[in-house]
């Protein structure tokens, strides 16, 4: 398990809470993995929290967090919950899904 | 079940038993082992029930423990669903015999962000059939995933991908699908299983409903590819095995009485065959209710088990009407010899009714059984889909080796009749009941229209329903044709009264006879008495004539021999 946290926040913002689902060390993962960071780093940097789950590591937490297409990000935080799926490739959607405005 | 699954002798393909009343008999030993087999059918056509009984059914009866994967109902929802038919699915959860996981997918909280494939559905799964050592899948309506994704391409190759992978899991699948236009699934998912289709059907006719099941494919094994009706009712999917394709049932030549010994003479003098089918036809009130009566009376009295199958009159009507001519049925329902079923015709439909028929046998197991009357089904289904259902009811009751009766109303009009003529040529044996109408009376006859393999009479009989009992007499037969009820009797009696004055007749002549000769023998006593005295007569002068003669002689030498001595 990979986390990493920014504490400082210097918007006035909530943070963002993430939660990213891989598969081991799957090409779609990888690739998610790489997408959200750099997405992350450009937008919402030292506002985010991410957390990055190895499903392969804790199965039985695919039936609890209703995981079938990966790899999943969930946005916990700020509400609405959001759930996005894929690469991460599509930034457009990627930011949609994070609810950030492109500047 | 003395339908047993044939067995094959290369032994191909390794089935799964469902456990589901009937499907096991037409897919000749259940599903495809270790392979997917997909439900398709209109909503409502009870795929859930049908997968969740596969599953529970396995955990239950052949130990396999399973694995339900339900993309539509909670899971709290469908424990509640089955309940109503007697699965606890919460201890069954427990016990580790089933696992239930409810996939959910919203498309508006999911956003598609580029190339994903469902490795978590993968895991999922995995993790649930490793947990309980799983034998069964089921994945109820997994077409829910094209609403919840879109991107078809990556679901396509991800469903292939699933369906190889559960295979190598040796896992026996189901995957259900709802129809689609045109298709069997509104996805295609019959493209991906190609080894067992079988397809749910659930049709309204004449505002009855009958649920159908048609296998559609089943690949490497035989199977038969009819629409069979199933049924859904508090003891879960039964589909009706009730058609033998083959006529070889074995048969007897054990005689069962009917009941009224006349009839019994008309049929070769012992009754009809056990494991035949008889029908009774005729008008109204021609008695047949009473002949089947009897029927079921002397196989109870016989101390066999008998079932009256009863659509138009209630059991207490039928005990009661029977009483009033001798026939005590009560005494055989209190024994337990004998049940009613009673049931209107258009209570459900026809399938329906095969399936309560067949399923009240297979639990009663009677030697006996009567449909009174099977003209009255006409009324839930034309004359071909009765015949088709008594056809395989015949066929189901002689597996059985049980003894049927069916009572059909003739009315004169065209449809009943038709039941009559399609029906006949199943039947073994059928008795006909007619009216005679004569000088202002009705008179009931009975002949034996066919009896198959035995002697049986061919004349008509009168049928007397009287308060000893029932019988049969002689007609008449005159002159004036078939002589029936009182003109019989008038009949009877005229030749009675001939009888005696004949035979008044006959003593007159004999005493005439019998004076004349007295007489005649007194006359001819005293001819002969005046014969003798004629004769003595005669005699008395014949014979003294003859003495004179030697007399004479005697003078005649001695004067001889006196002249000589002169000499």
């Amino acid at each position: 398990m990979n986390s990493e946290t920014q504490p400082q926040s210097d918007e006035e913002e909530e943070r963002y809470v993430l939660r990213l689902f891989i598969i081991g060390a799957s090409l779609n993962s990888m690739r998610a993995v790489a997408n959200l960071k750099e997405i992350c780093e450009k937008y919402i940097k030292d506002n985010y929290s991410l957390e990055i789950v190895d499903v392969h590591q804790e199965k039985s937490i695919a039936a609890k967090e209703q995981l079938i297409a990966l790899p999943m990000l969930i946005k916990l935080s700020p509400s609405p919950e959001r759930r996005l799926i894929g690469d991460m490739s599509d930034t457009p959607k990627v930011l949609k899904g994070l609810g950030i405005s492109q500047m | 079940m003395s339908i047993e699954p044939s067995k094959s002798q290369f032994n191909t393909l390794p089935k799964t038993l469902t456990g589901i009343q009937g499907l096991d008999e037409i897919t000749q030993g259940g599903l495809p082992e270790a392979r997917p087999t997909l439900i398709c059918g209109a909503a409502g056509s009870g795929k859930t029930l049908f997968s969740m009984e596969f599953l529970v059914h396995g955990a239950v009866m052949y130990h396999e423990p399973g694995v339900f994967i339900a993309f539509e109902e909670k899971t709290d929802e469908l424990s509640i669903n089955v309940a109503s038919l007697g699965f606890d699915l919460q201890q069954m959860q427990a016990d580790k015999l089933i696992k239930l996981d409810h996939v959910r997918i919203e498309r508006s909280e999911i956003e598609e962000t580029g190339e994903y494939n469902l490795d978590g559905l993968f895991i999922r799964l995995g993790y649930a059939i490793d947990s309980i050592g799983a034998k069964r899948v089921v994945l109820d309506t997994i077409e829910s995933l094209f609403s919840g994704l879109t991107n078809e391409a990556i679901l396509r190759a991800e469903l292939r991908r699933l369906f190889e992978w559960l295979k190598e899991k040796k896992v026996t699948t189901i995957i259900t699908g709802e129809k689609g236009d045109g298709m069997l699934t509104r996805q295609g998912l019959e493209e991906y299983v190609s080894d067992c289709v079988i397809m749910l059907d659930h049709r309204v006719e004449n505002k009855i409903s009958t649920r159908i099941l048609r296998i559609v494919k089943y690949r490497g094994s035989v199977h038969g590819t009819n629409e069979y009706p199933f049924l859904i009712d508090e003891e879960g999917i039964s589909v009706l095995p009730v058609t033998s394709l083959l006529l070889n049932h074995e048969v007897t030549s054990e005689r069962l009485s009917s009941g009224i010994p006349e009839l019994d003479r008309m049929l070769g003098g012992e009754g009809f065959f056990r494991t035949s089918s008889i029908l009774v036809s005729g008008t109204a009130g021609t008695g047949k209710t009473s002949i089947a009566g009897s029927f079921v009376n002397e196989a109870c009295l016989d101390g066999k088990r008998a079932i009256y199958f009863a659509f138009e009159e209630s059991p207490h009507q039928i005990v009661r009407n029977m009483r009033s001519i001798k026939i005590d049925l009560q005494t055989h329902i209190d024994k337990g010899l004998l049940i009613f079923s009673a049931s209107r015709p258009t209570l459900r439909g026809l399938e329906m009714h095969l399936l309560s028929i067949t399923r009240l046998i297979e639990r009663f197991k009677p030697a006996v059984i009567v449909l009174d009357p099977i003209s009255n089904l006409i009324t839930v289904g034309s004359a071909s889909e009765v015949k088709n259902l008594l056809i395989r009811l015949i066929d189901f009751l002689q597996a059985y080796q049980i003894t049927v009766m069916f009572t059909s109303l003739a009315l004169g009009d065209k449809r009943a009749e038709q039941t009559d003529e399609s029906v006949s040529s199943l039947v073994d044996a059928w008795l006909l009941l007619r009216d005679i109408e004569s000088n202002g009376e009705r008179n009931r006859c009975l002949y034996v229209m066919k009896s198959r393999g035995m002697k049986h009479s061919n004349k008509v009989r009168e049928f007397l329903i009287t308060d000893k009992g029932l019988r049969l007499v002689e007609v008449f037969v005159g002159p004036d044709g078939v002589l029936t009820g009182s003109a019989r009797e008038t009949q009877q009696l005229l030749e009675k009264t001939d009888v005696a004055l004949r035979d008044q007749a006959i003593t007159r002549t004999d005493r005439e006879i019998e004076r004349k000769r007295t007489l005649l023998e007194a006359k001819i006593a005293s001819m002969k008495e005046e014969f003798e005295s004629i004769k003595e007569e005669l005699n008395k002068t014949y014979i003294a004539d003859k003495l004179k003669q030697s007399i004479l002689d005697e003078n005649k030498k001695e004067l001889t021999q006196k002249r000589d001595k002169s000499i």
